[in-house]
């Protein structure tokens, strides 16, 4: 459906280098990356409004690497709505009709229904202005939707929404995604909202793509320490591998299976590690006592940091557990985890 | 009450001392001729011809610099090229080029001795004292300030309006026409105004290219040398009240218009 082929872009000082990546029909597939990583050129170069250096990008197998914008049937909704200001909702709507040759008829037939699907009836003859943010995004989708585009391009759709809007528009996203053919590529920075709404993904990092997979792919196998560190797991370790265990110094992590190489590196979520005051008698074969270095304040969850041999390993527990245990920093305390919620690589 | 500290007061004397520097020499003028005289200036007909003549050709100006200046002024706040800021400056260039310099300059291009001055012979328009030459000097002065505040406005319309105009199925121009231009309107009116402003108030390089036809200042310039103060005033009074009321008109002629859409 979108294929980009060996895209390079230059930008001032920013480059986007040998982007490649294949995008299916109809597929929710998702860009992340932190601030800056060039999500949001890369989806600019797709919609025809920077120019690619070198390269190719085809939809629907129609090379559109030279298109003007307006010919590329791709429609973008940014974070910022980017809603026509001097238009009333319905003229926002109906914008791209005018350059569309769509019957009368069937038009309206298609504004009714996004008027009903994104519940903007009774805002029609309002000015952007007067409209809150999550009500703003929905006129934004509906107008990008209206020309009935074959790739619908989302710039941070939800990132400057109340937490209660938010909700609202990342379902409505995808029951929008579900009941029509259009192909969405969404770029966030949110992994949550990735993780609700995506089929796959790629995760970028200063102008290149450093893992492109399905969501659980990139969740739990991370192939290099920017995605595992990008993708929460805080407990990651250079090491040495020996048959079935993994050196971090003298620290001996048991792995249960034998990886190919012999240096790399482990990660492990730090929900998956297990505090307790004794020693658990269960079947995790990695177990430590070591010294609680910190205790953070997440809010929901307690982060804690616990010493071993100059190693500093997380875990996450709740604020019960925390309190239950009575954790306090200096105290020793046990962890453990299972073999297989480690990930090397 | 927290008792207000000397730097406050320093702060409103300083204000108090500048608005009466501004407002009392022009309320002054305005109130000292007598209500015969001006009416007596209105019957003059040649003091209404030059001030019709500076409004006639200041808003020239100011058309010129819409015309020419709107697609400058857009290029400017939308693209980043090497050479770019050497291009501003070159614009701001007749802001900071003492008056009768400008003069000479076009003069020096419009002369006989110049081939554009030629070419310009040959077609059959003079700029040396012809209405002509006073709008080519009004536009270079006034050009300046109205592409700065053009180009104000355009960088404060999002480009990503135009994005998605664009990625909806417009073209460029439909894009300008439909999204741009209706946003932008304010700031090339703010534009006209200040261009316009500029051009009615130059006398420096005027009289150097045209001093007939006669311009409101040189008419102004011409009675106070001949005849003294008293009988300037009433002409000074006139073109500013005319332009005043002129420039209130078109205010609220778009005021209006911006309601309407």
């Amino acid at each position: 459906m979108i294929r980009v082929e060996d895209v390079n872009i230059h930008l001032g000082v920013f480059t986007l280098r040998n982007i490649n990546l294949a995008i299916d029909e109809n597929e929710f597939f998702v860009l992340m990356g932190p601030t800056g990583a060039g999500k949001t050129v890369l989806l600019e170069a797709i919609a025809g409004l920077i120019p690619c250096k070198s390269g190719n990008i085809h939809i629907q197998d129609r090379n559109v690497t030279k298109m003007p914008p307006e010919k590329r049937g791709v429609s973008i909704v940014y974070q910022d709505y980017a809603l026509f200001p001097h238009l009333t909702v319905r003229e926002n709507v109906e914008y791209g009709l005018h350059f569309h040759n769509i019957d009368r008829g069937k038009a309206g037939r298609r504004f009714n229904r996004m008027v009903e699907i994104l519940d903007l009836g009774h805002l029609l003859t309002r000015l952007p202005v007067n409209l809150s943010g999550g009500e703003n995004q929905r006129v934004a989708l509906a107008r990008a939707l209206m020309v009935n585009p074959r790739v619908l391009l989302l710039d941070e759709p939800l990132s400057a929404l109340d937490p209660g809007f938010r909700e609202e528009i990342r379902y409505r996203l995808k029951s929008l995604h579900k009941n029509s053919d259009v192909t969405f590529l969404m770029v966030t920075h949110d992994f949550a909202d990735a993780l609700s709404l995506a089929d796959r993904a790629a995760v970028m990092n200063d102008g290149i793509i450093e893992q492109i997979g399905s969501m659980s792919d990139i969740f739990q196998r991370p192939n290099s320490t920017f995605v595992a560190d990008f993708v929460g797991m805080k407990n990651l370790f250079g090491v040495d591998f020996q048959d079935t265990t993994a050196y971090i110094d003298e620290l001996q992590i048991e792995l249960g299976r034998t990886p190919d190489n012999s240096h790399g590196y482990i990660a492990i979520r730090p929900e998956d590690i297990v505090l307790s005051k004794e020693k658990l008698a269960s079947s995790m074969l990695n177990s430590f006592t070591g010294t609680i270095n910190g205790v953070i304040d997440q809010g929901l969850f307690y982060e804690i940091e616990i010493r071993l041999n100059n190693v500093i390993f997380r875990s996450l527990i709740t604020k019960r557990s925390l309190f239950e245990m009575g954790i306090s920093e200096g105290m020793d305390i046990t962890f453990s985890f299972k073999s297989t919620a480690i990930h090397y690589f | 009450m927290v008792k207000k500290e000397l730097f406050f007061w320093i702060t409103i004397s300083c204000g108090i001392v500048i608005l009466a520097f501004i407002l009392l020499p022009l309320i002054e003028m305005l109130t000292a001729p007598s209500f015969s005289m001006l009416k007596e200036t209105l019957k003059d007909k040649d003091v209404m011809r030059s001030i019709w003549l500076s409004i006639y050709t200041a808003g020239l100006a100011a058309l010129i610099s819409f015309v020419f200046g709107t697609p400058l002024a857009y290029l400017l706040a939308r693209t980043n090229f090497t050479g770019k800021k050497l291009v501003e400056s070159i614009i701001d260039l007749p802001i900071v080029i003492p008056h009768p310099v400008v003069g000479i300059a076009i003069l020096s291009v419009a002369g006989k001795n110049h081939w554009i001055g030629q070419l310009f012979a040959e077609l059959g328009i003079r700029i040396m004292g012809s209405v002509t030459g006073i709008v080519t000097v009004l536009t270079f002065v006034g050009l300046p300030f109205y592409i700065n505040a053009v180009k104000n406005g355009f960088e404060s319309i999002s480009p990503r309006l135009e994005n998605v105009s664009r990625s909806l199925g417009a073209s460029m121009f439909s894009t300008f026409f439909r999204i741009t231009f209706p946003l932008a309107w304010r700031s090339m009116f703010i534009g006209i105004i200040m261009c316009s402003a500029r051009a009615i108030s130059e006398f420096g390089a005027v009289v150097i290219v045209a001093y007939h036809p006669m311009i409101a200042p040189v008419m102004l310039y011409e009675r106070f040398e001949a005849y003294g103060l008293k009988y300037s005033q009433p002409v000074a009074v006139w073109l500013v009240s005319i332009c005043l009321a002129l420039f209130l008109i078109l205010r609220i002629l778009t005021l209006r218009d911006r309601k309407a859409t």
